[in-house]
């Protein structure tokens, strides 16, 4: 891919420097799939699905991305368009068969998450009679237990980042430690892309840390929205822009109807 | 030549789910708001059967058999009506603790478990689940250690076996041979053989001779033969309001209504009033009048 840098175009053309903050946060989810090949990348909501279609168009052409139905498509589908070239046929069946197989990298939501990664998408409060119930784990065991496994949170806060999530519905590193040597190695929670903020567990005991704070966003802010003690390295880079042409297929080719901006308004 | 002709499976919901008895372990098809047996809840609802379990891949089929009161034990990996994330009257439940007992799996422990039924086995192992809340929720689960080299330790699922199965397919003959012609079987097939004779039921939108099914599909949706179905229900928009594609898609309008009446006893009143105190002619007459 070749690229104007980010920022420093001038004229008609979209540069990045115009890049809202959906489109940062999709990049950043696009950037989790770096060297993943030929796998199943998923993505639960819009911008997840954005990220995983991003990552195809651009750096790693041999994901399988799916219509969020039954198919694999193997066009630039856009969201909300049915016009799908099938190129395979996944029922949930066959996903969940891929997913234990490793073949897949999801990126899901998080109600709660903590330090090292344990989600809760199952309910708040306690399980046996919840404040308020929510989807159930779903498939956030056995997903995190096989597979890469990112997250978004399009609100960062101390309500989400929570020194102790009221359910573990995905599994975090603390606990993958002590699940024996298979787990270890295929548990790996990527990143984890908020509105503010890109956070990973590349800390030598797998504790979440501030990987870098979007434009705008200082660490204090992300600091202040978060419910436990990160990990913050001296310098904190901030976010890298998409470039011009990212925004480009973003915005012409995979959602040009813009659903991006009313899952994360600017 | 035998003068013995094939025996019909067919019969009515009602009389379906007359073989049921209160207590019973009830499976039930579809995924979500998808290809439900809709029309088997509604006639579960005009039951006074009680103290089900019910073991679902759970949409407005959970909702309603919880709002009515049905369920003393719920087995599910999510409930949801997919273009609306939360079901309104499985969260009531819920949160009033109104489910005597509750089983939260993993959506792929769910699968092992009816899977583990269908084959007869006492449990399947897996590695899902392992380090969730899953095994601190239901302390009844064990671990099994692999005897091989690895040794490793595994969760045994245990086999989730049916008294009951329902599912909603889109043809059949009255013999029992069922037909999906949408894009996914789900986990019907394994709703079925977890389930034991006499209670594995088929709905479907249109009963057709043997010789039609294959009219206009391929054999691959064939998945469901005869052997594993003892009844057969002729349901057309049985699965309304949840979709059965390519019959129909889901009433998006008519689940809206569905989920703004189950947040308020009143309005909610007034739904079943309009909709859920007669026959499934009246509810598919209702649906119609709308």
């Amino acid at each position: 891919m070749t690229d104007a840098t980010p920022g420093t175009t001038t004229g008609a053309t979209p540069g990045a420097s115009t890049a809202t903050l959906a489109e940062i946060c999709v990049v950043a989810l696009a950037d989790a799939f770096a060297g993943d090949g030929e796998i199943f990348a998923s993505g639960m909501g819009t911008i997840p699905m954005l990220g995983a279609r991003l990552a195809r168009a651009t750096t790693e052409p041999d994901l399988l991305i799916s219509d969020g139905e039954a198919f694999f498509v193997a066009n630039d589908l856009a969201i909300g368009s049915t016009d799908k070239d099938i190129e395979g046929w996944v029922p949930f069946r066959s996903v969940f068969d891929l997913l234990w197989g490793g073949r897949r990298h999801v990126i899901m939501g998080a109600s709660q998450i903590d330090a090292f990664g344990n989600q809760n998408i199952a309910n708040i409060g306690p399980w046996a009679k919840p404040k308020a119930q929510l989807l159930g784990v779903r498939g956030g065991p056995g997903n995190t237990i096989n597979h890469a496994t990112t997250y978004f949170v399009p609100k960062h806060s101390d309500r989400v980042f929570v020194e102790k999530v009221d359910t573990v519905s995905g599994v975090g590193y603390d606990r993958a430690a002590e699940l024996g040597d298979w787990v270890k190695a295929h548990h790996d929670i990527r990143r984890v892309v908020t509105n503010l903020a890109v956070l990973d567990f590349a800390s030598p005991d797998h504790r979440m840390r501030l990987a870098s704070v979007h434009p705008g966003v200082s660490v204090d802010d992300v600091v202040a929205a978060t419910g436990f003690a990160l990990v913050v390295d001296r310098d904190v880079p901030t976010t890298r822009l998409p470039t011009v042409e990212e925004l480009r297929i973003l915005r012409e080719v995979l959602d040009p109807k813009g659903y991006r901006e009313k899952e994360l308004p600017s | 030549m035998s003068d013995v002709s094939p025996r019909s499976k067919r019969l009515t919901e009602d009389e379906a789910v007359a073989t049921l008895a209160d207590g019973m372990t009830v499976g039930i098809g579809g995924w979500g708001s998808r290809r439900k047996p809709m029309s088997v809840v509604r006639a579960i609802l005009r039951t006074d059967l009680a103290d089900l379990t019910v073991v679902s891949y759970g949409g407005a089929d959970v909702g309603l058999l919880c709002a009515a009161g049905k369920v003393r034990k719920l087995v599910y990996g999510f409930v949801s009506l997919d273009s609306i994330a939360l079901e309104p009257h499985f969260r009531a439940a819920r949160q009033n603790g109104t489910i005597a007992e509750v089983v939260e799996y993993d959506e792929g422990m769910l699968q092992w478990g009816l899977y583990a039924a269908s084959l007869r086995l006492p449990f399947l192992p897996t590695r899902a689940g392992l380090g969730s809340d899953v095994v601190k929720n239901s302390p009844d689960l064990r671990t099994v250690t692999s005897p091989y080299a690895d040794g490793e330790e595994l969760l045994a699922v245990p086999a989730l076996s049916l008294d009951a199965a329902f599912v909603h397919l889109n043809r059949a003959d009255e013999r029992g041979n069922a037909q999906f012609l949408g894009p996914d079987l789900y986990f019907d097939d394994l709703f079925l053989a977890a389930a034991a004779p006499p209670r594995r039921f088929v709905s479907v939108e249109k009963i057709v001779p043997t010789s039609e099914l294959l009219e206009n599909a391929s054999f691959h949706t064939m998945k469901v033969n005869r052997s594993m179905v003892d009844g057969v229900i002729e349901a057309p928009n049985g699965a309304h309001f949840t979709n059965c594609q390519p019959d129909y898609e889901r009433d998006e309008v008519f689940q809206k209504e569905y989920a703004k009446a189950a947040v308020d006893p009143d309005t909610w009143a007034a739904f079943v009033a309009t909709y859920l105190s007669g026959s499934e002619a009246d509810y598919q007459q209702a649906v119609q009048n709308r």
